[in-house]
């Protein structure tokens, strides 16, 4: 299908060619004795600027260290800082790749079509490209509205355009982290306790007895102080219980771990709860106290009995009584952990509840070693107007249909940017800030289609991402390194915040996040909203009315504050009102019932992959995060690209050897772009294969990322919706081998 | 230096640490992380060892080395002097860790134990970094060394001991 | 199943997955070394056994050979250097453990050496040659008269330039299949040997090429039975020198090893040189090509296969 914006790989007329050049020269110097690679540098002779990271959204605060020619020569963790202790994960040790890839965006860039009709990106001045976009902006104000302009935000970026679309008329908004992401767990979490896990989750593991990881895995997901803790309770000789269907890292350091069958972890939480309740073994003070509904699990869950849970899950009957009475030995003390990327199976937000209501019979909440009470520091709101009213929104997407989402659904934004699924409200053009969606998003077609419908997209990105190359304007946004930034306040043990400062200036035409919403503000007379000349005014500002300044934080880096709210953890018999219908925990959740939902858990079966056909589960390598960090000079240089993992078993019977290339095809016949190496490992099962996501680039201009490794995204054709929230399961699929290169075959079918 | 197997997750934030501290070019490496699994799904075991030279007490690499730009350093550290470095890739062929890697600049170039940081009492930039806080570092002379301390009551093995180096790179299992 | 791999950090150029930091120039280097060392040791041989008129091209011509091997062999070495401005640093110190040392400085001595010795030749072989410079011609009777002494003591430094080739590898305990003291032995049987092949290709004389050939055959059978002794000496010992060897039984080299090393560059030409000394016609430079071949590919595939070799991974 010809769309009127193909996909454009990145590229310059011209510029290219003088790039290349100029590296085959510089490349070779010719001083005699001298060293072209300096060695190590003290830190006395470097300067360290304060900043937070952006490489994932933990956002540890660190600081860049700048040589006296103006190089960033390192990043380290700010000792002082709840959510690194002064240790980065490897990806923020080689956050210093993000600013100094050679392939990043330079200039802005507009879309151009030649004569014949191909297109290509034009170099051009920031005036015109923020004259574009906001001449765009007003005309689709005009025509449809302010509402019918979209946009995917995602980080610190993406906070910048929310303030520009919220100012400018709009709330039409998603962004991944939600529908993709941890929306069933704050659904489930909320609907359970009335209150949310955050983010750092509340996870009190280092001073846990008894951690449980269904599905998180933790050490090659490097969210960091979670990754220090879990080795401090490893110190503390905690018990570690983790059930996954691969032999993972965290399942490699644990005590037990249970190989389940994948998609059916509910069976064998709702038997773990069956053996602490009819063994007697959970808290009956804590349920007595502060629950509501234990009658009606009892009976929910009587049949559901670990030999039960063994016919579904593959997990030994005697391991589930056994794991059962560890957690409750070790309780209170017990972190059930929540896990983040939880769509998995379109019944997430109800695996989460199973989750939540364990840790309540358990009384593992708000206590030592288990859930704490994290505290935040509200940041003072810098003087604007009100943000206008919007005629409609996200909200109205989910509306009746996903009726506890409780943020933008990425998935219904796409929707309803086509037309030919006649949404009421429909979206004509995006902005996207800080997310790559082609590769973030599953169904791949259902994207394609949206960005082929709408009539404008605006994408503010550091790299040549594949979301840049379905542009009609493309921002290059200076990397974290070089800019001011929102003061990052996320909630903890102790209040904190945390500066991020520009370390050097912005390399290339970049610019930070904040001056081009700002410029495009001013173009749509929305100056009110962005009254300062600096992004270090407003910083300033805030932190003042916080009993800091700027000057102090640029010193300090991170500041705590006392707490406020209360200890972390419940005293005693505490009489406590939690946030829900009944101010109780609700074992039996009322809104679910309200809603039409199963109030309590109940296990589904969930299709199997059929014969030849594998299921695809994915995951995380601890050195990299998603697609941004593959082209990264230092993190590529620690794993250039994935491959599929294959039981020996199956390699056998497929005659697969380590290192051969395939192509993976799945249950829809969609074929991966690009090869993939095969790992023969016992780690995985035979009745699946798994990935790390975030490979498989397609834009040429990524040099070191491009064709390296297959997207698992590709093979994600098949989404389970989340009835409740609107998640995008994508554990549903199934995949199996090309050991040839297609696009032979359809060559030769053509011929 | 001691290496916790039980705790190490093999992430990698020593090897991109050491780079960034070392200024180590890319597509080289003075420390790299090795994954051994063992046994049949699903009785299997699982470790990471984050590996680098080993300071070895009896170091082959210092003995061919035709120059003595490799040479051993009080404290035991072996290192190289680029300066008399010929790059004739002998030591490389002598160590049984494949430890050393000839630098794009023609000499060759190794672990150094971070030496510039340690004379300042600072520990080497990739036990500074490590997350799962599972490397420790320090004089086994001194019984309160970190290392010493680590090495008191856990099991603890060494790589190639066959090769007769007398390696100082300490494995806890 | 057993599964062991590199996580990160490590796919550096020349060494992952396998050692390959000495190519071409080595083997070469090693090659010329043992064959300097076969024509010098010879040479010297037949004018200590006073045997000078007979094996003329033994003490003559060959020896011209010698010194371009040895700066050819050096110029490979140096060549494969990676910090070569620094090249001057190994005369400034002697490092008697360091076999590269060991062997630059051999080389520094028995390179002028075999100059020496050639010059001393210069007169008979280009007769019509006039030195013009007096001291020269002086210079050329002191050598001449001590001729017996030189030749010892080129004697013995060709052994130690053939034993030298071998320790450069076994030298290397890190790598498994390097690992033996039978390298130093067999290196220097096959460097003699090789020289001796090259003596006989270049001699016009029936007679010397029967001498030379029988005592070539000698040195045949030494190197197959001490070739037969490594791979047993290997399968006796650790897992890791059993992989060693099997990379020569069944593995990548078998073929390249046991067809051109052992039977094209060993049992073969034994075979011929046999039927030429019981009177067959066998054209002369056919045992001494395939020898030379032979010791050529030996020395290939010891390099490249002692460096795949490894204690880990
Ligand atoms: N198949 C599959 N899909 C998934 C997942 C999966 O595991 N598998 N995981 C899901 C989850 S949990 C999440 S949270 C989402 C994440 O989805 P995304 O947030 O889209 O993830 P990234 O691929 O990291 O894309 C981030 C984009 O931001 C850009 N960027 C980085 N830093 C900056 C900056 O400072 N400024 C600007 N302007 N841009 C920047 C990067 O270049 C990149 O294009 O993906 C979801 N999608
Ligand atoms: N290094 C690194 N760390 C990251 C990120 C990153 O990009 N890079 N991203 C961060 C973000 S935004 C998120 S959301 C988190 C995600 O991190 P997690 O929440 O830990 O991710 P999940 O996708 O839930 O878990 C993946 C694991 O689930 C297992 N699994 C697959 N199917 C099943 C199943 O049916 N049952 C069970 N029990 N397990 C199953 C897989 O084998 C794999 O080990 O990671 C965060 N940390
Ligand atoms: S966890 Fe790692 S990547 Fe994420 S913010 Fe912290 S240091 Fe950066
Ligand atoms: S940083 Fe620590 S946990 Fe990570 S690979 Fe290195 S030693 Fe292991
Ligand atoms: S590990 Fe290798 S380089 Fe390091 S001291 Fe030992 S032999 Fe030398
Ligand atoms: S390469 Fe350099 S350090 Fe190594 S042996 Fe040769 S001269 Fe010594
Ligand atoms: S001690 Fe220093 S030089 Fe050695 S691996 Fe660690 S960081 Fe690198
Ligand atoms: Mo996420």
């Amino acid at each position: 299908m010809k769309t009127r914006r193909d996909f454009i790989k990145i590229s310059t007329v011209g510029v290219g060619a003088a790039a290349i050049s100029y590296k085959a020269l510089g490349s070779k110097g010719f001083g005699l004795f001298e060293s072209k690679l300096e060695g190590p540098v003290s830190d006395e002779d470097l300067t360290p600027y304060p900043t937070y990271c952006e490489v994932c959204f933990w956002k540890c605060a660190a600081w860049a260290y700048v040589d006296k020619k103006g190089r960033i020569r390192k990043v380290l963790g700010n000792k002082n800082d709840p959510h690194c202790n002064g240790r980065l994960c490897p990806r923020g040790t080689g956050g210093v790749g993000m600013t100094y890839d050679e392939d990043r965006l330079k200039t802005p860039l507009i879309r151009e079509t030649r004569n014949d009709g191909t297109q290509y990106f034009r170099e051009a001045s920031w005036d015109e490209a923020l004259n574009k976009v906001a001449d765009k902006m007003k005309e689709v104000k005009e025509k449809h509205g302010p509402e019918a302009f979209g946009l995917f935000n995602h980080g610190t970026p993406g906070g910048q355009f929310h303030h520009l679309l919220r100012a400018y008329g709009s709330e039409s908004n998603a962004e991944p982290a939600f529908a993709n992401c941890r929306g069933p767990r704050m659904s489930a979490y909320f609907s359970t306790f009335g209150a949310y896990v955050g983010s750092p989750e509340s996870t009190d593991i280092r001073d846990t007895k008894c951690l449980v990881l269904i599905g998180s895995h933790i050490g090659e997901n490097m969210h960091n102080s979670q990754v220090q803790e879990m080795s401090e309770a490893i110190d503390n000789g905690a018990t570690i219980i983790t059930v996954d269907p691969r032999f993972s890292t965290a399942a490699a350091h644990s005590s037990f771990w249970l190989p389940i069958k994948p998609a059916t972890d509910i069976a064998l939480i709702m038997a773990w709860i069956h053996v602490l309740i009819y063994e007697e073994l959970f808290d009956k003070d804590f349920v007595e106290r502060y629950t509501f509904g234990f009658d009606q699990l009892k009976e929910h869950v009587k049949n559901m009995t670990p030999e039960w849970a063994y016919g579904i899950t593959d997990i030994e009957p005697e391991q589930i009584r056994r794991t059962a009475k560890e957690m409750a030995g070790a309780a209170p003390a017990v972190v059930i952990h929540p896990g983040r990327h939880l769509v998995w199976y379109g019944d997430d937000t109800q695996r989460a509840r199973a989750m939540a209501i364990l840790s309540a019979l358990l009384g593992a909440w708000g206590k030592r070693g288990s859930l704490y009470f994290a505290e935040g520091i509200k940041i003072p709101e810098y003087p604007q107007p009100h943000y206008p009213e919007t005629k409609w929104g996200w909200r109205d997407w989910n509306g009746d249909k996903y009726p506890l989402a409780t943020m933008g659904i990425t998935t219904e934004l796409l929707k309803a940017s086509i037309p030919r699924l006649n949404y009421e409200h429909q979206v004509k053009a995006w902005l996207i800030a800080g997310t790559n969606l082609p590769l973030a998003m599953p169904d791949k077609p259902l994207f394609k289609e949206a960005a082929a419908a709408v009539e404008f997209i605006a994408v503010m990105d550091t790299m040549p991402m594949e979301v840049t190359g379905y542009a009609d304007v493309v921002f290059p946004e200076a990397t974290y390194l070089e800019r001011y930034d929102v003061i990052r306040s996320a909630a903890n043990r102790e209040p904190n915040i945390a500066l991020r400062m520009p370390a050097i200036e912005p390399k290339y035409d970049s610019k930070p996040g904040w001056w081009i919403a700002k410029q495009l503000g001013e173009r749509l007379g929305l100056h009110d909203y962005f009254n300062y000349d600096d992004y270090a005014e407003v910083i300033d500002w805030q932190l003042k009315k916080l009993g800091t300044s700027l000057e102090e934080m640029k010193k300090i880096g991170v500041k705590k504050f006392p707490r406020k709210s209360g200890p972390l953890y419940m005293g005693e018999g505490e009489d406590f009102e939690f946030n829900t219908n009944t101010g109780k925990i609700e074992l039996y959740s009322v809104d679910f019932a309200d809603h039409g939902f199963d109030p309590i858990p109940k296990y589904t079966k969930h299709p199997e992959p059929p014969a030849n056909f594998y299921r695809l589960i994915y995951g995380r390598a601890p050195m990299h995060t998603f697609s941004r960090t593959i082209n990264n000079p230092n993190l590529s240089d620690l794993m250039s690209e994935n491959s599929v993992w294959v039981n020996p078993k199956v390699a056998d019977l497929w005659g697969l050897k380590k290192g051969q290339e395939v192509w993976l095809k799945n249950q829809d016949g969609a074929i991966t772009t690009f090869p993939v190496k095969i790992r023969v490992t016992e780690r995985i099962r035979w009745d699946s294969v798994y990935m790390v996501h975030g490979f498989g680039h397609a834009n040429k201009k990524l040099s070191r990322a491009f064709g390296r490794g297959a997207a698992d995204t590709e093979m994600i054709t098949n989404v389970m919706v989340d009835p409740i929230m609107g998640g995008t399961g994508m554990r549903g699929n199934f995949i199996t081998f090309l050991k040839e290169d297609p696009a032979l075959n359809r060559k030769e079918a053509k011929a | 230096m001691a290496i916790d197997t039980k705790k190490c997750v093999g992430c990698g934030d020593c090897v991109v640490a050491c780079q960034t501290e070392n200024n180590v070019p890319h597509g080289y490496c003075r420390d790299w992380i090795v994954e051994r699994v063992d046994g049949t799904y699903p009785s299997l075991s699982l470790e990471f060892r984050s590996e680098r030279c080993n300071h070895c007490d009896n170091s082959p690499c210092v003995r061919c080395c035709p120059t003595g730009a490799s040479h051993i350093v009080d404290g035991g550290v072996v290192l190289v002097t680029p300066h008399k470095c010929i790059g004739c890739g002998a030591c490389i062929e002598s160590c049984p860790y494949d430890a050393r890697y000839p630098h794009p600049e023609g000499h060759v170039d190794k672990c150094t134990f971070c030496i510039h940081r340690v004379e300042k009492g600072q520990n080497p930039a990739c036990v500074d970094v490590c997350p799962t806080n599972c490397l420790h570092f320090g004089d086994l002379d001194d019984p309160n060394s970190a290392v010493s301390l680590a090495l008191k009551d856990r099991k603890w093995k060494v790589l190639a001991p066959e090769a007769g180096t007398k390696p100082q790179l300490y494995f806890l299992t | 199943m057993k599964e062991e791999l590199f996580v990160s950090g490590r796919n550096i150029p020349n060494i992952d997955p396998f050692l390959k930091i000495w190519h071409w120039q080595i083997p070469l280097y090693l090659f010329l070394g043992g064959l300097a060392a076969g024509i010098l040791f010879f040479a010297g041989y037949f004018v200590v056994r006073g045997k000078e008129k007979e094996m003329q091209t033994a003490v003559k011509w060959a020896p011209l050979l010698a010194p371009i091997a040895l700066v050819l062999g050096l110029g490979a070495l140096f060549w494969d250097l990676k910090h070569k401005l620094y090249f001057w640093q190994l005369y400034t110190t002697i490092r008697l453990e360091s076999p590269m040392g060991w062997g630059a400085w051999t080389l520094m001595i028995i390179t002028p050496l075999s100059l020496i010795w050639v010059a001393s030749y210069m007169k008979e072989i280009f007769p019509w040659w006039d030195w013009k410079f007096k001291l020269l011609d002086k210079f050329e009777a002191f050598v001449i008269k001590y001729r017996v002494p030189l030749a010892w003591v080129m004697m013995i430094y060709a052994i130690i330039l053939g034993v030298y080739t071998g320790i450069l590898l076994s030298a290397f305990n890190a790598r498994p299949l390097w690992n033996t003291s039978i390298l130093g032995p067999l290196f220097l049987v096959s460097g003699f040997s090789t020289g001796l092949a090259a003596t006989i290709w270049m001699s016009k004389d029936a007679a010397e090429r029967k001498v030379l050939s029988q005592i070539d055959l000698v040195f045949i059978f030494v190197e197959i039975f001490l070739i037969i002794h490594l791979f047993m000496g290997f399968l006796a010992g650790s897992e890791t020198s059993i992989e060693a060897a099997n990379l020569f039984l069944g593995g990548p080299f078998t073929v390249s090893f046991w067809v051109f090393v052992v039977l094209l560059g060993l049992v073969f030409p034994a075979v011929l040189e046999t039927l030429e000394i019981w009177g067959f016609h066998v054209p002369k430079w056919l045992p001494a090509v395939l020898i030379l071949f032979g010791g050529l590919m030996f020395r290939f595939i010891m390099v490249e296969a002692g460096q795949i070799t490894r204690y880990l991974y």
